[in-house]
């Protein structure tokens, strides 16, 4: 027994392993018997309930869905995919968005000149460009559907009001990370989209320096709601920067964390909704 | 689709009530995403973002438009000052969106698709999505063009096109010239609106008062002549050349 030598397989053994395809059988035993291996995946693949079950549970990025869930959910004529597609485009903006972020300065002299660079000179910084407009409208689309569609189903309605909530303000945030992206180009376009939308803010009741009762208040053009948002009296270098940190960081980090409220919550308010 | 998506009727009767998430959920997802995928691609391929030339304080385009998704608010500056049209306005939408569950009480209809069963909310959300938010998005983006003038699409765009500003305020058109009493009689127009309108909706659904409580039907009520009162001012601009109902130094509806 102790001196048992190691046994070398001959060729014609091995030879037939081959043929026969058992070599792959023991390739694979070695492969998933293996530390790493089961260090990694914790359960096995094989199409049983148990599998289901941990294929969800034991999945850090799949587990915010329940294992099991009721049919009528899953019928595309009932959810129309909207929020999913919406939080889909959204990681396409994160990713486009901070690919464009090597290439891009937020500085009055640079910005215009980054866009050109990045269109003409950066490998496919045209097309990152493009995906991160084209997703961000799509994204303002999808969500509006998606709302049109909870409100349809009458999904807001109890015990669901309070990601209704939610659902409203990650609306208004989709429309303002939309609006202040719009900017950064700094373009002819966007200077002056930027410019109108913000104008409104001078309006303001009692905040903005043309709004009513603003003589009571004592706001001025340069110290009133509109200057608070965009810096200055006019949409300059200033309201760029602004607009570069609300849309990089500012927005981002409060939607995404009420995403997270919003998508606990749908589990938590009992799954996405169906007649009781 | 999944299977009980796909299935006919009958087929349906023999799946679970409910279904394992992986993989009937997961592959769906997974398909749809990679859809979207494809579609974001490929678009983005084809068309590429706008690019101008570079922003210039100086230069004034005409027009002027927002971003396309505030087209809707920007077209009702035509029938409102900035003060309600660019802040009041979208402030009203908001809340009034938020609201929406604390204010529609029917029990029915929660969780699938129905129209009996849920008329007039079906009905109000329609008309404020489909009509005030994206048809006047639509015509903020293709019939506004110089001097925020309507054109048609088959129309040239002149910006040198005048069109007379012949609109007169409600209390003008009523005969006041006196600035006070232009005003109290705007005001007292406002308030009737408003008066009436409450008043009459109490009237009719007393019955509802008990069940559904004071503070709901009055918020509900308000929200709702405010939506009309926006459709009512946009026909007596385009019908009447009504300018301002109600005339302040402060304040101008």
């Amino acid at each position: 027994m102790a001196n048992k030598a190691p046994q070398i397989p001959s060729i014609a053994e091995f030879i037939h392993k081959i043929k026969s395809g058992e070599i792959f059988t023991e390739i694979a035993k070695e492969i998933t018997e293996s530390q790493l291996w089961t260090s990694t995946f914790r359960h096995g693949y094989a199409d049983t309930p148990r599998n289901r079950v941990l294929q969800i549970a034991s999945n850090v990025w799949l587990h915010l869905h329940p294992v099991k869930m009721h049919r009528h959910a899953l019928r595309i004529k009932f959810t129309w995919c909207m929020g999913g597609i919406t939080f889909l485009l959204f990681l396409s903006t994160v990713v486009t968005g901070v690919i464009l972020m090597f290439y891009y300065r937020p500085v009055g002299e640079y910005a215009y000149y980054d866009m050109k660079y990045l269109q003409y000179d950066v490998p496919f910084g045209m097309l990152m460009r493009n995906m991160h407009r084209w997703a961000a409208h799509a994204m303002v689309i999808t969500v509006w559907l998606h709302m049109f569609r909870v409100f349809l189903t009458g999904s807001y309605k109890p015990p669901r009001e309070f990601n209704w909530v939610i659902g409203v303000f990650l609306v208004t945030f989709t429309l303002l990370l939309s609006f202040t992206g719009y900017l950064l180009p700094w373009d002819q376009l966007a200077m002056w989209a930027v410019t109108v939308g913000t104008n409104m803010a001078r309006a303001t009741p009692f905040l903005g320096n043309e709004g009513p009762f603003a003589e009571y208040v004592g706001v001025t053009p340069r110290y009133d709601a509109r200057s608070l948002l965009i810096g200055g009296s006019l949409v300059g270098p200033p309201a760029l920067l602004r607009f570069y940190v609300l849309h990089c960081i500012f927005i981002p980090l409060i939607a995404g964390a009420l995403m997270i409220v919003h998508f606990w919550r749908i589990r938590k308010d009992g799954g996405i909704s169906g007649p009781l | 689709m999944s299977e009980a998506a796909a299935a006919p009727k009958r087929k349906i009767e023999g799946v679970p009530e409910k279904l394992h998430v992986w993989p009937y959920l997961v592959r769906l997802e997974f398909l749809c995403a990679l859809v979207v995928i494809v579609a974001l691609a490929v678009w983005s391929i084809v068309i590429d973002a706008p690019l101008e030339e570079a922003a210039n304080p100086t230069k004034t385009p005409n027009p002027s438009k927002a971003p396309w998704y505030f087209l809707g608010l920007q077209d009702i500056l035509v029938y409102f000052d900035p003060w309600f049209a660019g802040v009041v306005a979208p402030v009203l939408i908001i809340v009034g969106l938020m609201l929406i569950p604390y204010l529609d009480v029917n029990p029915k209809g929660n969780g699938y698709y129905t129209y009996h069963e849920r008329k007039v909310a079906i009905w109000v959300y329609c008309f404020g999505f489909l009509v005030l938010w994206i048809a006047l998005i639509i015509m903020g983006v293709f019939l506004r063009g110089p001097g925020w003038n309507l054109f048609m699409p088959w129309q040239y765009w002149d910006p040198h096109k005048v069109v007379a500003l012949v609109s007169v305020d409600l209390p003008y058109a009523f005969g006041f010239r006196d600035y006070t009493w232009s005003a109290i009689f705007g005001g007292g127009v406002l308030l009737a609106y408003f008066g009436i309108g409450t008043g009459a909706y109490f009237f009719l659904e007393r019955k509802a008062l008990k069940s559904v409580g004071f503070l709901r039907m009055f918020l509900k009520i308000q929200l709702a002549l405010i939506m009309m009162g926006i459709v009512i001012k946009i026909v007596l601009r385009i019908g009447f050349n009504i300018k301002y109902i109600m005339v302040t130094p402060w304040i101008s509806v």
